[in-house]
């Protein structure tokens, strides 16, 4: 008994010097919060989590410490490993019941006030969805939790995925609570770790990865391609579509590129700088343009560009915008895995007007990505043969995707409804040139310059087939010693 | 930043074209690229010294997918001296690698995570229009150097940044 009375006291000292740093670290806080200045208080922010961090480490130990001394079955034993974490002041609140969301083996339709799915599977006594279990089977990757991407991964959750894997390299930082989802305390988590945390607790039953990394690098990319292929070897893909929710063009290249290598079909998901626009598209290898076809499209906000304050910032961002288009999204990722209505080719949002165009993208046969040319032929080929065997009168299963007439490279303008849609009488796509565009949609990157043989040896870097490149290294290290 | 000035686009126009379109995963034809890389740098930086304009140290690690060195910027007679690295993206050269200044990251809006500069309205569609031509050297001279002239003196200003003597 001596012993084991001696180590509260203990556990009182060691926690003493970080309460106190505790305490000063909070009133640094409380001074900052009223000066508001927000890179101090992120970074205090931080250092208060890490001394908290610090104290229930402690108290873990103590308490560890504690268990250890105590003879069996003094106190409360096994759970006392549970109570570090809530600070004292809590026991003078009244207890809060927390439900725990735990496991569901099979989805149920039995509505209940505690059935998590019967308003899902109430979608097949409508009618609307065929099978609405198979979500079970499927996975899906969102790169970028950001405004779309994690919203996009709340609603793929609520909605009972199978997998969800989610990818990102930031943090969360106070800067993003003009969004939805996070919240000020996942303040300096990962993206993926805070959405995870979040998510399993609203839906213990979908298997979340998390990848806190860059995809745009060399190694990242491997690694991309690796965890979204099955057993990691990087040539089948084990996830049934990708959502691209990045914010920037490298990275969206970077998913385009990985999804030609893998054949993955993908949508791409986008919101305007300033805040009033966005769209989604669906990829599919050969099928349709890829994310190089053509340069990036975009909805146009209607404003005149040289009226835009750009000076400043990088870019705007509205919760509203961002959900909209994480809920066009999903919504075509829905029906693109469950088999009901439409799937969208491309839709854009135009938030000053509240305009939606939708259109279809072909592939370009003179795409500069070679993989999607060779995909391009690959899926010709494929719908000659298949026309055959319905001359032959085979039983042939239909592609997912639409099917294209042989037209030559263009973007086809589809109003309201896509090619070989059932229902889709009134309008068929209209073959047209580039410059054609659905109304309020235009690129946002110029194409590439050709610039002719002549120029370009006249203008071009000259280099010795004999030197190598550490020899042209080693020179411009001396020329930067200089 | 606006458009580029004369002394820019002058300087740009004298910088080689590069010519090999191949990104580092490409095992065959990314060494070659690197070269040109290397053969272009060269250039500008001769141009930078004959002029007396010189602001930047750079070199890679030997794939050529990392690079690094310092980048500096004069204002009121004194140097700011800042790192400056990058990844070469692996969609390179169809995108352009992302220049980071880590010192900098966190102290001005017109920066991304990390410390990567936001290049979006000006520069980028000027790579996209000018790819696979451009390298290394060029996304120095009309990416970082222009972001610079524009920040770096605002950021002194303001008093975020503060000679390294005066600290």
């Amino acid at each position: 008994m001596m012993e084991g009375g001696s180590a509260p006291v203990k556990e009182q000292e060691d926690a003493t010097h970080p309460m106190k740093a505790f305490a000063s670290e909070l009133s640094k806080l409380q001074n900052q919060v009223q000066a508001l200045q927000s890179t101090k208080l992120q970074e205090q922010v931080l250092k208060l989590r890490d001394s908290v961090k610090a104290i229930n480490e402690r108290v873990q130990a103590a308490a560890e410490d504690l268990r250890k001394d105590a003879p069996v079955g003094m106190g409360s034993g096994g759970s006392s490993a549970a109570v570090p974490t809530s600070a004292a002041p809590r026991a003078a609140n009244p207890p809060v019941v927390v439900v725990k969301r735990e496991k569901i083996a099979k989805m149920s339709a039995e509505v209940k006030d505690d059935n998590p799915y019967s308003r899902l599977m109430a979608l097949q006594r409508m009618g609307i969805v065929k099978d609405y279990e198979k979500i079970r089977e499927k996975t899906v990757a969102v790169v970028g939790i950001g405004g779309v991407g994690s919203v996009a991964c709340e609603m793929l959750t609520r909605c009972g995925i199978g997998g969800l894997l989610m990818y990102d390299y930031d943090k969360v930082e106070l800067a993003n609570m003009n969004r939805l989802f996070f919240r000020p305390e996942h303040s300096g988590m990962t993206k993926t770790d805070a959405a995870v945390k979040t998510l399993m607790e609203i839906n213990p039953d979908v298997n979340f990865e998390s990848y806190h990394m860059n995809i745009t690098t060399v190694d990242g990319y491997d690694k991309f391609v690796e965890s979204i292929t099955k057993d990691g070897d990087g040539k089948t893909s084990r996830v049934d579509l990708v959502l691209s929710c990045v914010d920037n063009y490298e990275a969206r290249m970077t998913i385009n590129q990985a999804c030609l290598e893998l054949e993955q079909n993908w949508m791409e998901s986008g919101v305007s700088e300033d805040a009033v626009s966005g769209h989604i598209q669906v990829i599919e290898p050969g099928v349709t343009a890829c994310f190089e076809c053509v340069p990036p499209l975009v909805v146009a906000s209607g404003i005149d560009e040289k009226t835009l304050k750009r000076e400043g910032v990088c870019a705007a961002s509205l919760p509203t915008t961002m959900g909209m288009v994480a809920g066009f999204l999903v919504q075509n990722t829905l029906k693109y895995l469950l088999n009901f209505g439409q799937v969208s080719p491309y839709l854009g949002y135009n938030a000053m007007k509240d305009y939606f165009p939708t259109m279809d993208i072909q592939p370009n046969p003179g795409c500069s990505n070679a993989r999607c040319c060779k995909l391009q032929v690959k899926y010709e080929e494929k719908r000659k043969q298949r026309k055959l065997d319905k001359e032959k009168g085979e039983a042939v299963e239909e592609d997912m995707g639409p099917l294209h007439e042989d037209n030559e490279w263009s973007i086809s303008v589809v109003e309201d409804d896509g090619p070989q849609q059932e229902g889709a009488g009134e309008e068929q796509g209209a073959a047209t040139s580039e410059a054609n565009l659905a109304d309020g949609i235009e690129f946002s990157m110029p194409k590439a310059d050709v610039i002719d043989e002549k120029t370009l040896e006249e203008n071009a870097v000259e280099t010795n087939d004999d030197e190598d490149v550490d020899e042209l290294r080693a020179q411009l290290e001396a020329l930067n010693a200089k | 930043m606006g458009d580029w000035d004369a002394g820019t686009k002058s300087t740009v126009q004298k910088i080689p074209l590069l010519k090999t379109k191949a990104g580092p995963r490409d095992k065959e034809e990314w060494p070659k690229r690197l070269k040109e890389e290397y053969a272009a740098l060269i250039k500008y930086v001769q141009l930078n010294k004959g002029s007396d304009q010189d602001w930047f140290t750079i070199s890679s690690n030997k794939e050529g997918t990392h690079w690094s060195g310092k980048c500096w910027y004069i204002h009121n007679l004194l140097k700011y001296e800042f790192d400056l690295e990058f990844d070469i993206p692996v969609t390179y050269p169809m995108t352009s690698p992302e220049l980071q200044l880590p010192e900098l990251d966190g102290k001005t809006s017109k920066m991304y995570r990390g410390g990567k500069i936001c290049l979006s309205i000006h520069f980028k569609p000027l790579w996209a229009k000018n790819s696979p031509h451009f390298g290394v050297a060029h996304a120095l001279c009309l990416g970082l150097g222009p972001w610079m002239a524009a920040e770096i003196p605002h950021l002194i200003d303001s008093g975020i940044i503060s000679h390294k003597d005066k600290k």
